[in-house]
């Protein structure tokens, strides 16, 4: 065991993979001596040679459109688009091809090895194209897998299972805790399974549902809860395509009461996909209607960005809205 | 001129010796009219420049320097979020905008605020938008730099590369329909150029013939990224014969060469309706942002052999010469600069947030029904927690 940051943690997932294989190849705008903008991909290139760390030129359809052909040429490609606001001119490559590639050919061909990181989320003082999370645009895209992981001894496993996983994975890492999550992470191989929820922390009264950075702003809300002599059940949903039903209905069924807290925009985030089927699967368990803490309806903004946020203050005000209901 | 027609297979030259054209077979040459000291070149001819229009952007030049080096440093005081230098570029920037008319578009991309100064942003708009406080134009919510005037015609910035590409094209387009015989501008860098949208606005501008200029500063880094890595063969420019577009490729250090190539995109673009690329080869002095640090990836004998290429002593020099400017004056104009600079500073950062209700404005053109309803759950949540939200919660009745 080390102490790592996510940077770190997502660092040494590319290090132990790319050791492994090495048909695992690492590419996107900067990442190759420089080591990323955030230093994601420091020292891979020293490491591994600039055939299969480098830099690409400053085209992100391009980049996605590239490792979709490598991909499907047998190699396992992790391709990086710099911040998730950048990644909608690869929105076709992605939607239309890397998710459709095995189904329209009849499993002919396929990119299964192809895994797209991101860095995504605000808290960063990022205004509207440095904050955005996206990842309800491709939540509704049969054949993509989509992770995202809360600290580092998460973001390691959870890697290292996207990048060897059978199916094109998007890996959303919340850059907010890059360098702010620290923790204890293995510095050999571990896998932790995709489309698998984790219950973070049990309890009885209400259950709290996130994913991502959430998390943490969904601990800091429970630990106001529990003053109120509240017990909160808190599931990290880890993998929101395809995700774990089963976890989130059996703690709902147990607790009678839910509230999704994320950090998109309110309409149409993947919140609303977990409160519809939890109506569907525990609507006679329910003791008040699914509560949601989202950002609110406008593009992501600078100025008012700590009003914008879906904070623990928002977070704890909807599990009480849940109870008092 | 002859009327530009589809390829005919059947008019195109037969050969029967196999042809293969090199990548670099255009080799396009560098329009340079001051020598690196601000000596003139034997023979070249000089723009036909006022000595009122001369100083203004030598001004302009010394003003955003002093801009661009104090709101480093007060991002490095951590008084403002984020920050990006157009040091060693300005002479493209404000060369190119000097050279236009005041009704023609520009399209920057974020370094360019070279241009926008020559309009006539004022400090204190710059420091309002730098500081996204109440005054800011663009009402605190893009990030620093992100600057836009529609009374300046100057399009806001956003931060997606390259995406103003296309978008030039067709506001010219519609420049070109209205027949009020003015161009857009577009700015780029070279590592923009590589995006999609480049080919798809180059493309379409030569193609339906708008009277656009493409401005690529070709600045030698995208972030860390050098042009080698970027792009093989000889740079930007070589695209647009591809594209059936004119080109050319200007030195952007040299700001007489950059007023006079500009000038003459302009006239085609406007009377020919003649879209132009124009490639002006400069370097990025500074690093990409206040977020990169640049000895992680070039290093300082690059920089030095660089810098002594710079626009503004060349530029300087020449004006000396000539008798326009005095070691003295030109000391004395920076300096007059620098207080103007630290006062607006100082005024700006006591200016309050934009008011809350701005959150929801702008998303539509008139606030919707479950917008407003947001708001007043937000006010009503701000005022449950007031110590949580102290930028805003003083405004929240």
């Amino acid at each position: 065991m080390a102490k790592m940051n996510l940077l770190q943690a997502i660092n040494s997932a590319l290090d132990v993979a790319m050791a492994k294989n090495d048909k695992v190849s690492v590419f996107g705008e900067d990442v190759g001596h420089f080591g990323g903008v955030f230093r994601a991909t420091s020292g891979l290139q020293e490491k591994y040679g600039r055939a299969r760390c480098f830099n690409t030129p400053l085209v992100e359809q391009g980049i996605i459109g590239f490792a979709n052909g490598l991909a499907a040429q047998g190699s396992l490609p992790v391709a990086e688009i710099q911040f998730g606001d950048y990644i909608f001119p690869a929105f076709d490559q992605i939607v239309n091809e890397t998710a459709k590639f095995r189904y329209r050919s009849g499993n002919e061909f396929n990119v299964g090895g192809l895994t797209i990181r991101t860095p995504y989320g605000g808290g960063i003082h990022g205004g509207h194209y440095h904050s955005q999370s996206p990842e309800a645009y491709f939540a509704h895209t049969p054949g993509l897998k989509i992770v995202m992981p809360r600290n580092p001894y998460q973001a390691k496993g959870l890697l290292l299972s996207a990048i060897f996983d059978p199916n094109p994975v998007i890996f959303m890492e919340p850059k907010r805790l890059y360098r702010a999550a620290v923790g204890e992470v293995p510095e050999e191989e571990y896998t932790l399974p995709l489309g698998k929820a984790e219950v973070v922390q049990e309890g009885s009264d209400v259950t709290v549902i996130g994913w991502g950075a959430q998390v943490e702003v969904i601990e800091r809300a429970v630990e106001l809860a529990k003053k109120d002599g509240v017990s909160v059940e808190i599931i990290d949903l880890r993998s929101i395509l395809p995700w774990d039903v089963d976890t989130v209905a059996k703690s709902v069924m147990k607790t009678g009461r839910a509230v999704v807290s994320q950090e998109a925009p309110h309409t149409m985030a993947f919140g609303s996909e977990v409160a519809a089927t939890i109506q569907e699967r525990c609507f006679l368990y329910l003791e008040s209607p699914v509560m949601r803490a989202s950002g609110i309806d406008t593009p992501y903004p600078l100025a008012h960005e700590k009003e914008y946020f879906s904070d623990h203050l928002k977070t704890y005000e909807a599990i009480k809205r849940s109870l008092n209901y | 001129m002859a009327k530009q027609m589809a390829k005919d297979p059947q008019k195109t030259a037969v050969v029967t010796e196999l042809q293969v054209i090199e990548g670099n077979a255009l080799n396009i040459p560098m329009y340079q009219l001051l020598k690196e000291d601000g000596s003139v070149h034997k023979g070249a001819e000089l723009p036909d420049i006022s000595k009122e229009l001369a100083l203004k952007m030598f001004d302009t030049m010394q003003f955003i320097r002093v801009l661009d080096e104090r709101m480093i440093a007060a991002q490095r005081q951590g008084r403002i979020s984020f920050y990006l230098s157009s040091l060693g570029e300005e002479a493209a920037a404000i060369g190119s905008a000097a050279a236009l008319k005041f009704e023609d578009m520009i399209m920057g991309q974020y370094r360019e605020q070279g241009s926008l100064a020559f309009r006539g942003f004022t400090i204190e708009q710059f420091m309002n938008q730098l500081f996204s406080n109440a005054k800011d134009l663009g009402k605190g919510r893009q990030m620093p730099v992100h600057y836009g005037s529609a009374a300046l015609n100057f399009m806001t910035i956003s931060s997606p590369l390259g995406t103003q590409i296309p978008q030039a094209a067709g506001y010219a387009f519609g420049q070109k329909q209205s027949g009020d015989k003015t161009c857009t501008l577009c700015y780029f860098g070279e590592g923009a150029a590589s995006e999609g949208d480049f080919h798809a606005g180059m493309n379409m501008a030569a193609v339906l013939k708008v009277p656009a200029i493409f401005f690529c500063r070709n600045n030698g880094y995208a972030i860390s990224t050098p042009a080698a890595e970027q792009f093989a063969g000889d740079g930007i420019a070589p695209r647009a014969v591809g594209y059936g577009m004119k080109a050319i490729r200007v030195d952007g250090n040299d700001i007489f060469a950059v007023y006079k190539a500009t000038q003459e995109a302009r006239r085609l673009a406007v009377e020919e309706n003649e879209p132009v690329l124009i490639e002006a080869m400069s370097y990025r002095m500074a690093g990409h942002s206040t977020s990169d640090d640049p000895t992680g990836y070039r290093s300082r004998e690059e920089e030095e052999a660089r810098r002594v290429r710079e626009p503004m002593i060349r530029f300087r020099n020449w004006l000396v010469k000539q008798g326009w400017i005095t070691e003295e004056e030109a000391d004395a104009q920076q300096k007059a600069h620098k207080d103007t600079v630290l006062a607006a500073l100082k005024e700006a950062e006591k200016v309050e947030v934009p008011n809350l209700d701005e959150i929801i404005t702008d998303v539509y053109a008139e606030p919707t029904e479950a917008l407003k309803t947001q708001l007043e759950e937000l006010k009503a949540h701000i005022r449950k927690y007031p110590d949580a939200y102290p930028n805003t919660s003083g405004g929240v009745k």
